[in-house]
C-alpha cells in the first residue's frame, strides 16, 4: 500500500512541479532579469565611486550557465525537482496520516496534508524569511542565514504536527469545531513567539557591522562621499511582484498535489460504489 | 486542521489506518532520505554547505528555482 502512494505522490508532485514551472517561466523570470539588471548597474555605479575614490575596482567573475539556460532549464529542473520532492514527502505524511486524524475522508484528507504542507514547508518560513530575487542578501551570511530558514522550516514542520496532535486531544471534549480553533490558536501563538525571537537577516552580525541596523539586506541607496544618492535601493515593487509570485507558485504546487491526490487516495482507500464490502483491506 | 468530518453519513469513509511492518517503514523511511535529498541539492548545496567542494555548478544550474523556491542564495 505505502508503495501506491509514495508512487503516485511523486507523479502528482511533478505534475504540480511542472505547472509551477510554467506560472515561474512567464511571471517570475521578468522579476528576476530586472532584479539582475539593478544588481549590474548597482555594480557599474559602485565601480566608478571606487574608481573615483582610488580603489581596486572588482572584477564580475564568469558564471557556468548563461542567464538564458538558468532562466528556461534552470528553472524548470529545479522547481520539477522540487515538486516531486514535496510529492514524496507530501505521500509519507498522507500515509502517516490515515486513520489518526479522526473521521475524515481520504480526498478531504489529502487537501489538509496539502494545506499543511504548503504552510510548514512554505508559507511559515516566509513570513519570516520571505523569498528573496537575485541582487538581495550578503554573500557572508549565506550560512547564517541557510540555517536560520532551516530552522523555521523544522519548527513550522514540529508545530503544525503537534497542533494536529493537540486537535485530536481536545476534541472529545470541545467538539470538532472548537478543537480545530483552539489548536490553531496554539499554533499561532507558539510561531509568532518563534519569530519574535528569531533574529531578522538585517541584524545579523556581519549585517550589523557593515551596514547598521536594518530589518533585512534588501539593497539600500548608493551615495557617493558626499552622501547623494548615485543609485536608488533596490525597486520595491519589483520586490512585491517577485514574492507574490512565489507565494502564487507554491499555491499553485501544493493546490494540484492536493487536488490530483485526492481522487486516487479515494479510489485507494474509499469505500467501493459497486460493492457492499468493507473497505478496502490492504 | 486535522479534523474535519464529512457530512456523508452514509458513505463515511474515514481514513484506515495503512501502515504497518517493517516494510512500510523502510518504504517510508527511504522516501523520506529521497525527498530530503532533493530538497538539500535544490535549496542548500553549494550555498551554506557543499557535498561536491568548492563547485559552484549545482548553485548555478537551480539558480533561479532556488531564488524562487523561497531559498536563502547568494
Ligand atoms: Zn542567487
Amino acid at each position: 500500500m505505502e508503495r501506491h502512494f509514495i508512487v503516485r505522490g511523486m507523479a502528482v508532485g511533478a505534475i504540480g512541479g511542472l505547472l509551477a514551472f510554467l506560472f515561474a517561466r512567464i511571471f517570475a523570470e521578468p522579476q528576476i532579469q530586472k532584479a539582475i539588471d539593478y544588481e549590474s548597474g548597482r555594480h557599474t555605479a559602485q565601480s566608478a565611486l571606487d574608481k573615483a575614490a582610488g580603489l581596486a575596482v572588482e572584477h564580475e567573475h564568469a558564471e557556468p550557465f548563461s542567464r538564458a539556460f538558468q532562466g528556461n532549464v534552470g528553472i524548470g529542473v529545479g522547481i520539477i525537482a522540487f515538486g516531486i520532492a514535496m510529492g514524496a514527502l507530501y505521500a509519507v505524511a498522507y500515509a502517516l496520516a490515515c486513520g489518526r486524524t479522526g473521521k475524515v475522508r481520504p480526498r478531504t484528507l489529502a487537501l489538509l496534508v496539502a494545506g499543511g504542507g504548503f504552510l510548514a514547508l512554505y508559507l511559515i518560513p516566509f513570513a519570516k524569511y520571505p523569498a528573496n530575487p537575485p541582487a538581495i542578501g550578503h554573500e557572508d551570511t549565506i550560512r547564517e542565514r541557510s540555517g536560520l530558514y532551516l530552522l523555521m522550516v523544522g519548527i513550522s514542520i514540529v508545530v503544525l504536527v503537534a497542533g494536529a496532535w493537540l486537535g485530536q486531544r481536545l476534541q472529545a471534549r470541545f467538539g470538532t469545531w472548537n478543537a480545530t480553533l483552539l489548536a490553531v490558536l496554539a499554533c499561532a501563538v507558539v510561531l509568532g513567539a518563534v519569530m519574535l525571537v528569531l533574529p531578522s537577516f538585517g541584524e545579523l552580525s556581519a549585517n550589523v557591522e557593515a551596514y547598521g541596523h536594518h530589518a533585512t539586506e534588501t539593497p539600500l541607496p548608493l551615495r557617493d562621499a558626499q552622501g547623494r544618492i548615485v543609485y536608488p535601493g533596490f525597486p520595491a515593487d519589483t520586490l512585491f511582484a517577485f514574492r507574490f509570485f512565489s507565494v502564487a507558485a507554491q499555491a499553485v504546487l501544493w493546490g494540484t498535489i492536493g487536488l490530483c491526490f485526492a481522487p486516487l487516495a479515494e479510489r485507494l482507500l474509499g469505500p467501493r460504489p459497486d460493492t457492499n464490502a468493507a473497505p478496502a483491506t490492504v | 486542521m486535522s479534523t474535519s468530518t464529512t457530512l456523508d453519513g452514509a458513505r463515511t469513509g474515514s481514513t484506515p489506518v495503512v501502515l504497518g511492518g517493517t516494510r512500510a517503514a523502510l518504504w517510508l523511511f527511504g522516501t523520506v532520505l529521497l525527498g530530503v535529498a532533493l530538497y538539500y541539492f535544490i535549496g542548500i548545496d553549494q550555498g551554506a554547505t557543499s557535498v561536491f567542494g568548492n563547485d559552484t555548478h549545482v548553485h548555478e544550474f537551480v539558480h533561479d528555482a532556488r531564488h524562487f523556491l523561497g531559498f536563502p542564495c547568494h
